[in-house]
């Protein structure tokens, strides 16, 4: 009780829900929650954050495959996911430096955010990019289509949209396409470098490889993760086809991306 | 005597037994009670007239009619089935003898036309009476043809077909107060249609960001001012209301009013965003309120006032420590539907365990009602339910841990005058009538 207090979140009184996972994340988590013997028996807040993180986002990837998946669902999940991220990233937890009791919340914030302002204020938006690259596959699952004709029509004019003016206008199969394109030339974007060094910026300080496109598909983790790589793999739908290398430039991963989104 | 304080319904159920009723809407009159369900079929029920003799067979409603509205479809282009579960059933304003409702499922809306035939001709000089043609040497006279009166048939008919508007799901429908004109909303987009035109529609709304990964927001229902043609208000998936003017300019982005109540901080959880989108928004008969239903609230706004509701309802609250599971097993994404009754006095709203919710506006009293058939026979009165949240328990209360999620009551109607409601629980249609017509008023 005493680890909530200080962060004005509504308790997760549910215990139901992390019956399973205290089994299996336990043991990873005890060198560091060791010393809260008092506590042991509930899991910890972060704990119980990194569990409805990974939930999350298996919900966003496991969609009902014939039909299109419910867009509202979708947005809420992953603003759920978001707000997760951002309270992980302003206590630090995202850098694994403190995972304990949260008496010291405060002064953690303080010391996270120090580490954090030493890269550029871009870097915490840009930390979202690549991770909204993946969510975006749900948005635009129900734009999903022949990997092939993405592939050749890349570069494709986009269907213009008036939507400033008054005009009738039907919309058709022919703007589904162009609004496709759109959205694929943003997932590549999201992918390629923009420019090679601030993609340095982004990731050098930082240890997003969690946000990685890559590294969600085959759930592995770089090695300075603890604790909740466990629960990551168990709940993670790994595929094992995509190799560690860097997908941002290299053309085959981006079709086998664009395979995995179209889900042939 | 004491009876007259309770409120006391009468159970007509009707039972069907094949598909989840996904949606229940009254005409305007509530002669007519249209359903839609999971396989694209629409059931239209109808009131049966008032008779002296049996005094207690005040009224029920009987199948008037029976069609398919809506069929799966496939779209070859995205690879993905569209389904044809009805999403909104609306009544248009009855102008002639026929009676017309658009009904639609994700993506089409249609335009149905109810007539009813009850004579037809007789005596044709060409064809005998099965249809087949004569053999004209025996035709020795000529007769003009008359009407002779036959069983009622109920024909139903598509009339328009408003199809290709929508990239994403249709969530409402909504017929302008000017009876020309209609309105059909998805997640990003509004759209205003001409009930005579179908192959185009006018974008009044539209939300959706350049770029897709910045989408945080979706629109889960709007509905047309009930008086004023050019005023309509759409929900969000962050509990906000917005109220457009179409008069203001050709595309309505930009709200004239925006209805937002501050989150309470106190209550803040991973959970509170979801919790606060809106599943459904309805105006008051008078035009002066909405009320909007959350996931464990109802709200009455009042229209010149953005800043916070005017009354708010606890639906469920014992619900709010269960969000962790409900969010596990998707529950926290269910859109209940709200109602008003026709003076505006008491709201309902559906809940789980077949539990439905009424809320009385002047007397501030509410009371949890329960559609299935254990619970009650037909013309028994519905006994009141309690939930009780740990504690002291009294006999019949329902603890919270043994409410059975998959009961849930999605869709509510009010009959537009009297004290009729209908119910949809899962595959069954439930229709409670008053029979103490005072204190409800």
């Amino acid at each position: 009780m005493g680890e909530e207090e200080g962060l004005h979140q509504t308790p997760f009184l549910d215990t139901m829900f992390v019956r399973g996972l205290k089994r299996k994340c336990f043991d990873g988590e005890e060198d560091i929650e060791g010393t809260l013997a008092g506590i042991k028996a509930i899991p910890s807040y972060n704990l119980q954050r990194q569990s409805l993180l990974d939930m999350s986002l298996v919900k966003l990837q496991l969609c009902h495959m014939l039909v299109e998946p419910n867009l509202c669902r979708s947005v809420l999940i992953a603003n759920t996911v978001r707000q997760i991220q951002e309270e992980m990233t302003q206590d630090g937890t995202w850098q694994m430096i403190n995972t304990q009791s949260t008496g010291q919340a405060s002064l953690d914030r303080l010391v996270s955010t120090d580490i954090l302002c030493r890269s550029s204020r871009d870097q915490a938006e840009g930390k979202h990019v690549p991770a909204y690259g993946t969510f975006n596959k749900d948005f635009e699952n129900d734009q999903a289509q022949d990997s092939s004709d993405t592939m050749s029509t890349a570069s494709a004019v986009q269907a213009p949209r008036n939507l400033q003016s008054s005009v009738w206008e039907m919309e058709n199969p022919q703007e589904n396409k162009g609004n496709f394109q759109k959205s694929l030339d943003q997932i590549f974007e999201t992918l390629e470098n923009k420019s090679p060094n601030s993609v340095e910026d982004l990731f050098s300080e930082v240890d997003n490889s969690y946000y990685d496109l890559d590294t969600m598909l085959t759930g592995m983790m770089s090695n300075t993760k603890m604790g909740h790589c466990d629960s990551l793999e168990t709940f993670s739908s790994s595929t094992n086809t995509a190799s560690n290398s860097n997908c941002k430039s290299d053309l085959n991963d981006l079709d086998h991306i664009v395979e995995i989104l179209v889900e042939s | 005597m004491g009876e007259d304080t309770d409120t006391r319904k009468i159970n007509h159920s009707f039972l069907r037994d094949h598909n989840y009723v996904t949606e229940v809407e009254f005409n305007h009159t509530g002669e007519l009670l249209a359903t839609g369900d999971k396989g694209g079929r629409v059931v239209i029920f109808q009131r049966e007239p008032e008779s002296k003799n049996e005094p207690y067979n005040q009224g029920e409603y009987n199948v008037y009619s029976t069609f398919q509205s809506h069929e799966p479809e496939f779209d070859y282009l995205k690879s993905l089935e569209i389904e044809e579960k009805i999403n909104k059933i609306k009544w248009l304003p009855q102008q002639n003898a026929a009676h017309s409702l658009l009904s639609t499922n994700d993506k089409t809306i249609k335009l149905w036309k109810i007539t009813e035939r009850d004579k037809r001709p007789e005596g044709y000089n060409l064809k005998d009476e099965e249809g087949k043609l004569k053999d004209l040497s025996t035709v020795t006279s000529l007769q003009v043809p008359v009407l002779k009166p036959m069983d009622l048939m109920v024909e139903v008919t598509p009339r328009r077909i408003f199809a290709n508007g929508h990239t994403y799901h249709v969530n409402s429908i909504s017929v302008n107060s000017d009876c020309e004109t209609y309105m059909s909303a998805d997640d990003l987009r509004i759209n205003l249609w001409h009930l005579a035109i179908t192959d185009r529609s006018f974008n009044i709304v539209d939300i959706k960001p350049a770029n897709m990964e910045d989408l945080t927001e979706v629109i889960t229902a709007s509905e047309f001012h009930p008086h004023h043609c050019n005023l309509f208000v759409y929900s969000s998936s962050k509990g906000s209301l917005r109220l457009c003017d179409m008069r203001a300019s050709a595309l309505c982005d930009k709200h004239s009013k925006l209805y937002e109540e501050p989150e309470d901080p106190s209550n803040r959880s991973f959970f509170s965003e979801i919790i606060s989108s809106v599943s459904d928004v309805k105006f008051s008969h008078s035009g002066r309120y909405m009320l909007t239903r959350d996931y464990l609230t109802v709200k009455v706004w009042d229209l010149n006032m953005e800043t916070k509701p005017v009354e708010t309802y606890q639906v469920h609250d014992y619900l709010r420590s269960k969000l962790c599971s409900l969010y596990e097993n998707d529950c926290i994404f269910d859109k209940f539907e709200c109602a008003w009754n026709g003076s505006d006095s008491v709201i309902m709203t559906g809940a789980y365990n077949n539990f439905f919710r009424m809320f009385d506006r002047n007397t501030k009293r509410d009371v949890t009602l329960e559609a299935s058939r254990e619970s009650s026979k037909p013309r028994a009165i519905l006994k009141p339910r309690r939930v009780c949240v740990g504690g002291k328990r009294r006999k019949d209360d329902i603890s919270v841990d043994s409410l059975d999620f998959t009961k849930k009551i999605l869709h509510t109607a009010w009959h537009p005058t009297e004290n009729i409601i209908a119910i949809a629980a899962t595959n069954n249609l439930y229709i409670f009538q008053d029979k103490v017509n005072s204190e409800m008023h």
